[in-house]
């Protein structure tokens, strides 16, 4: 389960947050559309951010996936400062996401999608390609079974060989998590990963995560609109409100907070 | 009398199949770039010129080195005309189209025209503005039907563009179906933000394609020098603009359409040239294409372009 020794961060104890966002704030033009947020998710844990549309919540999502450059503030993963780092250099460090709108490999097969994202741990050098070194024939078996693998863990192997673009909304949802969880990441980044699915997707899709954070070490951001979802699964929640954090704490306390319930419900 | 011009029927599928083949083989390289970039490459053709002439020169010079096994001709010919022509295509596409990724659609197109109208003179300066030519390597076929009257004759150069052609497509058919790099580049096609995303290299997927296109305008220019045993600067202008009907026709960014397309358009121009008059193969050509872009402008086997969000 060891990462490559490049992946090892400089810096490293088991008091430090996975992620550090401090002072982080973006600004498009004359709208500030994120204002001075700061946040830690810790190892192993599921951290949402919630708030009504429009907060920010996605803003933040793009600075910490290096989509946007933050005008201000800085993102730390594992200690080392990834916010001037291009989006392929941040997912190879162990930092991926899924997108609000699904974005698979719609005309290539189930099993394909999982093998395209192992491209970078695959030899794509083109001379033991055409010869099929054993090696080559290795690695490529290897891709395969981790593919396999993760798509009895989705429930999706019986569709392997399916295109893609073919699956139900919620299978496509969970392909596209697989497809982040074959690359083993640090950080699973997941933009409302509940949008569009049914009560039982929903209820599958929440049984899926804790799954991930109990048994394959990797901690979960997540931001959602479904409660019901946030508050079961959730060890620690912000709540934005026009791209200010109002409230940060468990789920208890959120639902408690009479600056969140105002947010949500507007005043009495 | 319709026995007879029933063999002159079959006489103009086999003219028109060894015509499309050489369509087939160029228009891959328009729609793979397409599929990719999203550019239209202009210079393409000229890309498919040069092939030829190194083809030609190639099969001259190991005359002079008295090779005559017309299969050494044929391996070492392809071989040399794909290594040199590849690396005119990775050039072109290193230096006239990457610096220009991310500016508008016009701009890399612009630049295209431009690296056509330089190549054609660059030849133009080096080999002189007249056709070179040279002595068929293969003579000789077989002939079909009556032995006095219409007797089809099908040339066992003719024979071998089918046979080169169909194991070219096969090959490109496996590497892009089944070969990690052939992964890659479909899934560039599709979602060149996401691939980029999980890491691949796109930089390097197009220079790819780019790479695979040459090679194949290569094995065409090299059947083409072989088979009409003559070329000339000019060459590649109208055989790119018929390349490219042919990939529009099939439907571009797809690879079984640019195969498909070159067929129907070299069957349309030998029907053209056999029923109507030889000038008449141009106009029937572009009117396909014209037809086809107000009837289906997907193509025929191309997908409607889906509007990304």
């Amino acid at each position: 389960m060891s990462l490559s020794p490049a992946l090892t961060p400089a810096v490293q104890s088991a008091d430090q947050p996975l992620l550090a966002v401090r002072n982080l704030s973006m600004r498009f033009g004359g709208l500030l559309a994120v204002d001075n947020v700061a946040f830690d998710v810790r190892r192993g844990q599921i951290f949402a951010i919630i708030g009504p549309n429009g907060a920010g919540k996605t803003t933040v999502f793009n600075c910490v996936g290096g989509f946007y450059q933050p005008t201000t503030g800085s993102v730390m993963l594992d200690g080392q400062a990834i916010n001037h780092l291009a989006s392929h250099r941040i997912a190879r460090l162990g930092l991926v996401r899924t997108f609000q709108n699904v974005r698979l490999f719609k005309t290539m097969t189930v099993v394909e999608n999982l093998l395209i994202s192992q491209h970078t741990q695959l030899e794509t050098r083109l001379l033991p390609g055409l010869f099929k070194t054993p090696q080559y024939r290795r690695a490529e078996a290897e891709a395969l079974e981790r593919a396999a693998f993760w798509l009895e863990k989705v429930g999706l192997l019986a569709v392997a060989n399916r295109e893609a673009g073919n699956l139900a909304y919620g299978q496509q949802r969970r392909l596209e998590i697989a497809r982040c969880m074959i690359t083993r990441p640090k950080l699973l980044m997941l933009d409302e990963p509940a949008a569009g699915l049914n009560p039982q997707e929903t209820r599958d899709l929440d049984r899926l995560i804790n799954e991930l954070r109990a048994h394959h070490d990797v901690a979960v951001l997540l931001i959602e609109h479904d409660m019901s979802l946030v508050m079961g699964i959730s060890d620690d929640i912000l709540v934005m409100e026009y791209g200010r954090p109002i409230a940060t704490g468990a789920p208890a306390e959120i639902r408690s907070n009479p600056k969140v319930i105002k947010a949500y419900l507007g005043e009495e | 009398m319709s026995g007879f011009s029933f063999l002159e029927f079959i006489q103009q599928i086999i003219n028109g199949l060894t015509l499309g083949s050489i369509y087939a083989l160029i228009a891959i390289g328009y729609t793979m770039v397409y599929g990719i970039i999203g550019m239209i490459n202009f210079a393409h053709g000229e890309i498919y010129m040069i092939g030829a002439y190194v083809g030609l020169m190639v099969i001259t010079g190991l005359g002079l080195f008295g090779v005559h096994s017309i299969t050494a001709i044929l391996l070492v010919t392809l071989a040399i005309s794909i290594l040199v022509t590849g690396s005119y295509g990775w050039t072109v596409e290193r230096l006239a189209y990457r610096p220009l990724r991310g500016s508008p659609r016009l701009v890399p197109l612009i630049s295209a025209i431009g690296v056509s109208i330089f190549l054609q003179n660059y030849v133009q300066i080096g080999q002189g503005a007249r056709d070179v030519s040279m002595q068929p390597v293969l003579t000789g076929g077989w002939r079909f039907g009556p032995a006095d009257g219409f007797q089809v004759y099908v040339s066992y150069m003719q024979v071998l563009i089918a046979v080169i052609t169909v194991a070219f497509m096969g090959g490109l058919t496996l590497f892009i179906g089944r070969s990690r790099m052939g992964r890659a580049c479909r899934a560039c096609s599709e979602d060149r933000g996401m691939a980029n995303l999980l890491g691949i290299d796109t930089d390097r997927v197009i220079a790819l394609t780019f790479v695979l296109g040459a090679a194949l305008a290569a094995v065409a220019g090299v059947l083409v020098s072989m088979y009409y045993g003559l070329v000339n600067p000019f060459i590649g202008f109208i055989a790119g603009l018929k390349a490219f009907t042919a990939a529009v026709l099939g439907g571009i960014g797809s690879i079984p359409g640019a195969m498909l397309g070159g067929i129907v358009l070299g069957l349309a121009e030998s029907f053209a040239s056999a029923y109507l008059q030889t000038e008449y193969k141009d106009v029937v050509a572009f009117s396909l294409l014209i037809l086809v872009l107000l009837v289906r402008p997907t193509g025929l086997l191309g997908r409607p372009d889906v509007e990304k969000v």
